[in-house]
């Protein structure tokens, strides 16, 4: 059995089978999972806002979907994943409150959104996604298949 | 007039962060107290600014299920407050206000949830009234809205609005000593120049 490596928040690691990747409690936040089924490279960032151009304080790049995702990619293929065969999947982007239209709390979707696009433009496919809603969730990325576990209070766990 | 940033205002006057911390969490946790009943100690408030990606972890474990309490704040100044406490403080302050058993912990029904929403307007409107008689400054809260679920998943809505202007966020924890403790845990969120006018209210330059 391999170790469950803990990725925080606005951070981003990458590694492979047997090791697999978690992260715990995304709220409006956003996991990215990526996998290559060949080398069983695997990646997870969990990223806070949608876009690094908007905001002035942007030093930490995992904190953006667009340069979070551009450089869990970069550190991907540096491993020796092919970006070819590399396959996207994302959960989170929740609102935790529901506050009406509120658009500090509409960031869930923009994130959503972003992620979305960002993977669009590296040619990425995305096959499979779990956002919005109003719940947290807890993902593991198991790097053997690929397989994106989540969790979330009150429900039963389940793979996407 | 310079906009500063949280970071920039901390380093100037951290003083001032900590006293409108402790004075507003002080309110507020006696009018929960005097609401209740509850003889408390209350320790004195911990105010910390830290990193907004450790705020997802800085009232336990991420994943440990926490009852928060989300309200907008409007007029002179704008933003948002949160309160948040454990499952088990939380049963035990609706309990209370219920008039059942103090172990009573079942799931909260929707009557449950509408105390703790009242519960989060007295922390709140205690709260805002201590900082508003401070500043003189209009100050109101709108309604509560609830949630529970994971820490992580709570945190990250504050964590996501400090991370759109600087690196840090600014929690005040308080603690209150009852037949049972109580951890409750407060994260302002002024939008704007909102810490501006507040500073300038106190009398100080910015």
């Amino acid at each position: 059995m391999g170790e469950m490596i803990k990725v925080g928040m606005a951070d981003l690691k990458v590694c492979r089978a047997p090791d697999n990747l978690t992260t715990i409690g995304l709220g409006s936040c956003i996991g990215i999972a990526v996998y290559d089924p060949v080398t069983k490279i695997t990646g997870l960032a969990h990223i806070m806002l949608p876009d690094s151009t908007t905001i002035r304080n942007n030093s930490n790049i995992a904190k953006f979907a667009d340069t979070g995702i551009k450089k869990l990619i970069d550190d991907m293929i540096k491993m020796g994943a092919s970006k070819t065969r590399l396959r996207a999947k994302i959960a989170g982007g929740a609102k935790m409150f529901d506050m009406g239209n509120n658009s500090t709390m509409n960031v869930g979707d923009r994130n959503a959104a972003a992620c979305r696009d960002m993977l669009k433009k590296l040619g990425i496919p995305l096959i499979a996604e779990d956002c919005g809603k109003n719940f947290g969730r807890t993902v593991e990325l198991y790097s053997e298949n690929g397989d994106f576990l989540i969790k979330a209070v009150g429900k039963t766990p389940y793979k996407i | 007039m310079g906009k500063m940033t949280l970071d920039q205002i901390n380093k100037m006057y951290p003083d001032v962060l900590t006293e409108i911390g402790n004075i507003g969490a002080g309110n507020a946790t006696t009018a929960i107290a005097n609401m209740l009943n509850l003889k408390i100690n209350m320790s004195v408030p911990h105010v910390e600014l830290m990193p907004v990606e450790q705020i997802t972890g800085a009232i336990g474990s991420e994943d440990e299920v926490v009852v928060g309490i989300m309200l907008g704040v409007e007029n002179d100044i704008t933003g948002s407050m949160m309160f948040l406490m454990d499952l088990p403080s939380a049963h035990h302050l609706v309990n209370r206000l219920m008039m059942r058993d103090a172990d009573y912990d079942k799931d909260f029904d929707e009557m449950d949830m509408s105390a703790i929403r009242e519960i989060g307007n007295i922390i709140a409107g205690s709260y805002l009234s201590a900082l508003s008689g401070l500043t003189n400054l209009k100050i109101t809260p709108t309604v509560p809205y609830v949630a529970i679920d994971m820490a992580g998943a709570i945190l990250s809505v504050p964590a996501i609005q400090f991370g759109m202007v600087g690196d840090n966020a600014l929690m005040i924890k308080t603690e209150m000593g009852d037949d049972l403790d109580i951890s409750g845990y407060y994260i302002l969120m002024p939008e704007g120049d909102s810490y501006q006018k507040i500073l300038k209210a106190l009398g100080l330059p910015v």
